[in-house]
């Protein structure tokens, strides 16, 4: 995986984002280092992903080693480090969903998406599989507890439940709707 | 998310859903408080912090978050006067496939938790608590954080709690889309910033060397949710609702192949495998005949709809008697399950009907575990992914005559060979399926 050395998110840092980032770190009176995670998802939701400049900045906030952050991007699943579709959708893969036709449906959703469904997704830090025009992204993950009304997804941060194949053209077009942000 | 059936069914007993099945339940501090919210935290300060642990003992109650250990016991493995700190950590992280009741309650009573946890935190002289929820419940956390802050703002959070000179600071923490920190050792490994691989115990029992290496409770948010009830109702009452060993009522969540898939709210063994299916859930889709149940969340052990258990019990005369029992005729606690060698777990009950290949099933259940796996211990992270890719071989009609039994001996070597219980957690499902269908297995074992 290739991170854009051009980038530089930590040149960029919004002083709401920061003031944030304060404010969080004093929730953990006992030791900083547990601010990590939280730092992390207010900065992929303030750039969408997590650029180097962005490990090294969180690990410098906290007095840590760079290691410390990059060793949690490349092994929480949420976190990634190159820039996925500006809507989000996970389907969940698991047993219940998937005797409920989950497949299918994330079938549907990178039909609907422009996306091939067939592109493998390594993790490891990669963005899911997008489409060409910046627009979705889309992948399965594992259960997302909401099995009595399989099959569910989570499109950016809501839940939608007992989806079918029928409704998903009309869901991605209302999210394709959705222009790019500043 | 899929809703409470308004009437409950005449076995149900609405405790921890009291307040949601009420009409016009609304998330808030004022409703909870006109519904006798906080009543129960107010009554447990006026307790000696030993008593409220003694109630929680006497009231039976064990833990709702997969392992089922008996609460009480867990907390009186804090010595509250030994000069640490002592935190606990709630136990938000629901993820095991089957299980989907805590996104309910985080959703629509956050004060029932906050008010579950503040109450532990008196027994336990805790000070600092922290709520662990899984990062794909957003608008959980949202609401719970919501719920804190409206309970500072009147007093039962921060300092001097209803003017008792306790204090209790409570803060939410977000995951980040892993399993494991379901493990209450990698769940504190998480809060504390690392990569969530877990200890071994011994010696990091969190009871004794948990978050920042301090006396630690990590409960279920059902679990803490139970506790106010205990106080509210009193030990006996509560503990009566269940059986002995297994006191006051566990949330089902039943999904798969049945009509009415949802929550049920039942006192601990008041129903069979058979009513909760065919009574309460409405039974098959038409057509269709039960195939296997996993009772208790994914690593629970599946059960074969034509099994018959032979179960020793104590009789009338204190002799112990063998019986047969039924598939359908398991009482749905914990010792009723551990005895026919499954888990009532974390109370998420996955239907399959005949339409169902056992060798689909389990793959789909392989591949989340090699997923899932932390990759901390050999056996696990190469067993794991190894088991998945023979499966997901079979499926696609190569598999070969031997795979069975090599399938066997893989989750044979996982078992008991890990840090923690993933081991057993991803060893399960593949013993059991092969144990119980051995028949698909073989078929799918021969190369198309």
């Amino acid at each position: 995986m290739t991170t854009d050395p051009t980038t530089q998110q930590a040149a960029e840092i919004p002083s709401e984002l920061l003031a944030e980032i304060e404010e969080v770190i004093t929730h953990y009176p006992v030791s900083k280092r547990s601010a990590s995670l939280p730092l992390l998802h207010l900065w992929q939701r303030q750039f969408g992903f997590i650029d180097d400049s962005g490990v090294e900045w969180i690990a410098a906030k906290l007095g840590l080693e760079s290691i410390n952050i990059l060793e949690l991007v490349t092994f929480y699943p949420w976190f990634r480090r190159e820039a996925a579709g500006r809507t989000i959708i996970r389907v969940c893969r698991t047993l219940a969903c998937a005797m409920a036709g989950s497949y299918e449906v994330r079938e549907k959703f990178c039909e609907a998406a422009g996306i091939d469904a067939d592109q493998d997704h390594h993790g490891f830090g990669h963005a899911p599989p997008t489409s060409h025009d910046g627009k979705f992204s889309v992948e399965f993950v594992e259960c997302l507890a909401s099995c009595g009304s399989a099959p569910v997804c989570l499109i950016n941060d809501d839940l939608y439940e007992n989806v079918t194949p029928d409704e998903i053209p009309t869901l991605v077009q209302n999210f394709a709707a959705i222009p790019a942000q500043a | 998310m899929v809703s409470l059936i308004p009437q409950p069914h005449a076995k149900e007993r609405r405790v921890i859903f009291g307040n949601i099945s009420q009409p016009n339940w609304a998330p808030d501090i004022d409703t909870y408080l006109a519904s006798g919210g906080y009543e129960a935290l107010k009554k447990a300060l006026g307790m000696k912090p030993e008593d409220v642990v003694g109630a929680v003992k006497a009231a039976n109650l064990r833990g709702r978050g997969g392992a089922g250990f008996p609460c009480g016991v867990k907390w009186s493995f804090i010595k509250r006067d030994d000069g640490k700190p002592h935190y606990i950590v709630v136990n938000g992280d629901e993820s095991e496939p089957g299980t989907f009741k805590d996104r309910y309650i985080l959703h629509n009573d956050p004060h029932q938790l906050v008010e579950g946890l503040l109450i532990a935190a008196w027994a336990n002289n805790v000070n600092l608590a922290y709520i662990y929820i899984r990062c794909e419940f957003p608008h959980a956390a949202k609401i719970v954080w919501n719920a804190i802050k409206e309970a500072k703002a009147r007093g039962f959070v921060g300092r001097d709690i209803c003017g008792s000179g306790f204090d209790c600071e409570i803060y939410v923490h977000q995951g980040a889309g892993a399993y494991i920190c379901g493990e209450e050792t990698s769940l504190l490994e998480s809060l504390e910033g690392k990569r969530p691989y877990p200890r071994i115990k011994p010696p990091y029992f969190p009871a004794v060397l948990g978050l920042y290496m301090s006396p630690t409770i990590v409960n279920n948010v059902e679990t803490l949710c139970h506790v106010k009830h205990i106080i509210n109702l009193g030990p006996e009452e509560y503990a009566k609702m269940g059986t002995p060993g297994d006191g006051g009522t566990r949330t089902m969540c039943v999904s798969g192949d049945v009509v009415k898939p949802g929550y049920y709210e039942l006192p601990c063994g008041a129903v069979t495998l058979g009513e909760l299916i065919f009574d309460l859930c409405g039974g098959l889709k038409p057509g269709r005949k039960l195939k296997a149940v996993i009772p208790g969340g994914s690593s629970a052990k599946v059960l074969r709809a034509d099994e018959v258990y032979k179960v020793k019990s104590k009789g009338p005369d204190g002799e112990m008697v063998e019986k047969e029992i039924k598939m359908l005729d398991v009482v749905m606690d914990a010792a009723s399950l551990a005895a026919i060698g499954t888990m009532v777990g974390s109370g998420g009950v996955m239907v399959l009907d005949d339409s169902r290949s056992m060798v689909w099933a389990l793959n789909n259940l392989n591949q989340f575990y090699a997923h899932e796996s932390c990759g901390q211990c050999t056996p696990c992270r190469e067993g794991s992914l190894w088991m998945s890719k023979m499966t997901t071989r079979m499926l696609a009609g190569q598999g070969a005559a031997q795979d069975p039994a090599t399938l066997k001996n893989v989750a044979d070597n996982i078992a008991g060979r890990t840090v923690c219980a993933f081991g057993e957690a991803c060893a399960w499902p593949t013993q059991s399926f092969l144990a119980k269908f051995p028949e698909e297995f073989a078929g799918a074992a021969v190369p198309n």
